[in-house]
Formats: C-alpha cells, structure tokens, sequence
C-alpha cells in the first residue's frame, strides 16, 4: 500500500483507523438484541453501525426503515434534492474489470468540446434542474484538470450547485476546480478491503489504493464544502464495504466539522464489455439494510440514490432513507441531447425525466427540491 | 399585568419598527409548499422563515408565491459557514424582493447545526449598519447576546436544543438569564419538539417562538400549527399574568408552628 513519491501524500491517520477497523469487523458477532439497542437508542456510535450491518438485523429490517424515517424527516423533512449526472468524457487509463469504460474495453470513446457541454447543459437547465454532476472517465490526458474546470465553469451558468465525480486529484487540482465553480467532490473507493481492490484494479493510476481514499481530505483541504462517499457494493464483502464507507465519512467528519457528507449507494450492475467479470449481487433487502444503517448511524447526512435501482425500488427508498435522487439520466457522454452519444458506463434502470420523478415525489408527500444553494 | 420590554400595554412584538401581534414565528424549510398557506393560517403567524434555496427568481417553485399578503418572509442565511457568506445571501435576499429582514445562520458543524457565535456577532455588526433587521440565530451566551444586541441586532433567537432534535428546551436556564438581562425581544428558535415547550419557554417571558420540524413532521401539519398557536398564547398570557409561586414542598394546612397559636388561644 505504499504511495508512489509523484502523488501527493497529506498527513492523515484516517485510512490506517478505519482499515484497522474494517478488518477487525465480523458481522456474524452481532446479536439481535444489540440490533435492537442500535435501532432504538438516541445517541448512536460506530458499535451501533456495526451492529446494523449484520445479519442479525435482517429480521428486523422493517424496524429499521421506521427509524430511518424518522430520522430523515426530522433532519430533512419532505424535502428531496432532485440533480441529473452528465458524462464530458468516457476515456480511461484505468482497467477497472468491472466497468463499461475500462481503457481495453473497445468501445466508442469520446469528450464533449466546450460547445457540446454548453449545449448538454443548456438542455438539461431547461429540464428545470439546478444541480448537475459532472463526470468523466479517469484519463488525465483526454479530461485533464484545466477541461474539467472549464466545465465546472460552465455549469456555473446554467445550475446553482455543481459536484464533481472525476479521478482523484492533487489539493491544487481540487483548489482549481473550486475556483472554476465546483461544490462538491465525490469518489468511489469501490472496495474498501485493500487485496480485492487490486485484484479488480489491474492497471493504471487507481492501482494506489491511499491516493484514492484520501481524495475526499484533499478536497476539504483544498476547501470544498462537501464530499461524497461510496462503495460499488457487490465487488467485496459488502458488509464491510458499507462498514467501511460509514467509518470512513464519519472520521472525516470528525477532522473536518464543516464538511457536508454524503453516501450514495450503488450496487453492480452489468456493463456493456463486462460480461466476463463475475460477482455478487446483493439483494434489494440488503441493499435496503446498508442504506438504513448509514442514515441511522449519520442522520445528517446526504443519501443519493442510484439510477441503477429500478423505479419501484427508488420510489420506496426515498421516502425512507434517500434524500437525493437523480432523474433524466444518460449515463452516455452527449447522452442528453444526443449530439455525441457514447457507449455508457453502466446500464441504468430508471430513465424517467425529471417531470416524472417530480411527480412521483408529489404523490408521495414529498417536495422536490432543485438546489440547496444561491 | 406586565408590559413586556419594547412593547406597550398593547402587547405586540415589535421587530425592526414593525408589530406584530402574533408571537409564532413559523419555519418552512421542512415541508411541501402547498401546505404552507394552511400552515400560516392555522399558525396566526405574521412571520414566516424563507430558505433562501427556495427564493428562486422565475423558478417553478417560488416560496414568495406561496406567502399569504401581509406575512413577512424572514429569510435565512442557512449554508453560510463564515460572516462574509452570511452576507452575501442577506443581500441576495434584498435583491430578490425579500425585504430588510434576515435571520442570520452561520454554521460550521453539520452534524449538530450549532451555530458560530463569533461569526454570527461580525455578520450581525456588518449588516445592520446596512439596514437589515437582523434577527441572529445563536448558541445561548449572555455576553455573545450583549455584543450582538450592541451590533444592532433586532433580537436574539437562542436555540433550545439542536436543530431538527425535538428535544425541547434543553437550555431553558440559559435562555431566562437572556430574558433577564437584554433588552431586545428573546426569540426562542430551534428544538422545541411540542407545543408545551413552546407554552412553557413563553411561560419564562421570551418574547416569541420559531418553529419548524416539530410542526413538519407532524402528522397533520395545519392541524399542529394550531396546536402551537394556542400554547404560545397560552404562555404569554400565563407570563403576562404573573405566575404562581413554586413550593418544593406542599403548603400545609397545619403548619408546623400551629402550635404556638394552640397556646395562645
């Protein structure tokens, strides 16, 4: 796990507390009674997270999401941030054997010019939207910092908060996207379990696993407001992904008090070119059971809910636990005017528009709520 | 009966050189915007907070539509972190119709919400000297409570318990030694859960509440804005009226020196 001398190294001992952690967890340790206490007491700590990831709590799932409820009632009340991913640029140095981009994937590779990213933007701000997610596969070459800030700068013009999901950068790479009009950063550490992450990370520079986890600290170095936390569920244990991803927010949380957390929450799915790669999916229960036991174990934070969930999934799950929801998605570059369509990265399940998603949050009782921010 | 500071016998909450005979302050950052009418109707209120997010210029969904004539919106600076942001989204608010008030919300915790005092008090300092009617939200601290009213703050707004929390009135000693000693209206703001914690801080002569989770996650929310509008009225007129005294013991009908009157008779 050692850090190669060309990328920045920051002082922090939180990978080393929530690696030892992780490691130590066995989810077949946790009574239902422990699961009981962690559902039902005021003040929750990392034993109680723990406790809430195990199986134990399975029986007990419909108690959970009560609680859940509560919670994100009461920290966010019918409110749901509405926001649409949009894909610059799908060229990747990285082999990731999960993924659609993977640079031996030979697949239709493209970047939006400046002009394509105005237009796709355009396009989706008259959707109504007013956040936008930006992404872009990990090629440091094709989406260099200086192509991702122009589009963040961009983004300014047509939408109130802008995040960033791109590959991990340097506390000045982050500082330039910040002053080109970025809110917040988000990354996947995909598996928190160091062994399995290089057996899926054959090649390229996401090989270094502490580079990427300590992505989110450089951000808040650098002075973003928020940071967004993940595990792809499923490449691992997803026990102690989810275990991890948790302790991992939490102790940044912890170093930096400000800091807006968020967890989305994604499973594998299939992609186009990754038929081969094998894996275990997780259920829709146990993908409920993680999403609970992050809002029950940090109620202040964001949730996002992935468009790989189907509709009647997300329309459930939102009204429990979720807080963010993207609607009109394409997860191909130029996928929402269609100026450039690319292959995508993955295959999504919810391509309603952001009307649709509207309205099914009105009929829930909820509100759909555009932008946080001025 | 007693005339509360700032006010005249008529009892009315005066706020920037306007009144306002209703003492609830109702918060509507929580729920869906059709409900708000109802809320402010049921409520009595006269006030109403307005999260910025939602002030939106020619948006589908602007909060200023939804605000019954004669309700001032009470726009809030919650997202800032430092003085200067605060700032800039008082004056946004100005510039989008939102008129002269502003309650002032600087945090830097995301998890507990509590606000920075200090931050709080330099905002303060910089936007009244602007014009605002700067209503701060603030962790309840007698000197931090003297330096924002000497800022030019129009009131205090000290927190029960956290944001959100429902837990009551966790720092109610505090909040009476405000009472006692500034001489701007007290403004009870967040973690009142239930309406007779709103009766009793009013009980303890705060000179209004602001309320908003504990009415938005009820289950019927006009119905619960009702609710709290009766306790706080029922505060005041128990504060306005001059509360019994509190024994620790009962008051005995055959005291203990009953005797010493037996052998005078």
């Amino acid at each position: 796990m050692v850090q190669p001398d060309d990328l920045e190294a920051i002082p922090s001992d939180v990978m080393e507390r929530v690696l030892s952690l992780a490691e130590a967890y066995d989810a077949s340790a946790w009574s239902e009674k422990q699961v009981r206490r962690a559902i039902h007491t005021t003040q929750r700590g990392v034993s109680d997270f723990a406790a809430l990831l195990s199986p134990s709590a399975a029986p007990l799932l419909e108690e959970m999401a009560q609680a859940a409820r509560s919670e994100t009632r009461c920290r966010f009340g019918n409110s749901v941030s509405l926001f649409t991913p949009i894909y610059i640029s799908n060229h990747c140095e990285n082999q990731c054997v999960y993924c659609g981009f993977n640079a031996r994937n030979r697949i239709h590779r493209t970047r939006l010019p400046a002009s394509g990213i105005e237009s796709e933007m355009r396009g989706i701000a008259e959707s109504g939207l007013r956040e936008i997610l930006i992404l872009t596969g990990e090629s440091r070459v094709k989406s260099d910092v200086e192509y991702i800030g122009e589009a963040c700068e961009i983004a300014r013009k047509y939408f109130r908060a802008v995040g960033v999901e791109v590959y991990p950068m340097d506390v000045a790479g982050y500082a330039h996207l910040l002053a080109h009009g970025a809110d917040f950063v988000t990354v996947f550490q995909e598996t928190y379990d160091p062994v399995r992450y290089g057996e899926v990370h054959p090649g390229g520079r996401k090989r270094v696993f502490p580079y990427r986890f300590n992505a989110q600290e450089r951000a808040l170095i650098a002075g973003f407001r928020g940071v967004g936390f993940a595990a792809l569920l499923g490449l691992s244990d997803f026990r102690k992904d989810a275990f991890a991803t948790g302790l991992h927010a939490y102790f940044i949380q912890r170093k930096y008090p400000h800091a807006e957390i968020s967890f989305s929450c994604p499973r594998l799915r299939p992609v186009r070119g990754g038929s081969a790669f094998r894996f275990s999916s997780l259920t829709e229960a146990e993908l409920l059971q993680v999403i609970c036991a992050y809002r029950l174990f940090m109620p202040y934070a964001n949730i996002t809910l992935s468009s790989r969930e189907n509709a009647r999934f997300r329309d459930n799950v939102v009204g429990i636990a979720a807080t963010k929801i993207s609607a009109g998605v394409s997860v191909a570059v130029g996928g929402h005017s269609g100026i450039e369509k690319s292959d995508g990265q993955f295959e999504i399940d919810d391509a309603r528009s952001v009307d649709e998603i509207r309205r099914m949050l009105a009929s829930r009782g909820l509100q759909a709520v555009m932008s946080d921010y001025l | 009966m007693k005339a509360a500071k700032n006010e005249d016998l008529r009892d009315v909450l005066t706020l920037g050189g306007r009144e306002f005979s209703s003492r609830f302050i109702l918060g509507s950052g929580k729920y869906s915007l059709t409900l708000i009418r109802a809320a402010v109707e049921e409520a009595g209120a006269q006030m109403i907070t307005l999260a910025l997010r939602r002030a939106e210029r020619g948006g589908a969904e602007n909060i200023l539509d939804y605000i019954p004539e004669g309700v001032v919106p009470l726009p809030n600076t919650s997202g800032a972190r430092t003085a200067e942001e605060a700032v800039r989204l008082a004056r946004l608010a100005r510039e989008l119709g939102c008129g002269d008030f502003v309650k002032i919300e600087v945090i830097r915790d995301s998890k507990y919400l509590l606000p920075d005092n200090h931050e709080t008090v330099r905002a303060t300092e910089i936007l009244a000297a602007e014009g605002f009617v700067v209503m701060p939200y603030m962790y309840p601290d007698l000197n931090v409570a003297r330096d924002l009213q000497d800022a030019g703050a129009a009131c205090v707004m000290p927190l029960a318990a956290p944001i959100g929390s429902n837990r009551g009135l966790v720092t109610i000693d505090f909040i009476r030694i405000l009472v006692e000693e500034i001489d701007v209206p007290v403004i009870v703001d967040a973690g009142i859960g239930r309406p007779s914690q709103a009766c009793e801080a009013m009980e303890s002569g705060v000179a209004a509440i602001m309320a908003n989770t504990a009415i938005a996650t009820a289950g019927d929310l006009p119905a619960m804005a009702g609710a709290f509008r009766k306790a706080i009225e029922a505060g005041r007129a128990a504060y306005l009226a001059g509360l019994g005294r509190v024994l620790d013991t009962a008051d005995p009908s055959s005291p203990l020196t009953g005797f010493l009157r037996d052998d005078d008779a």
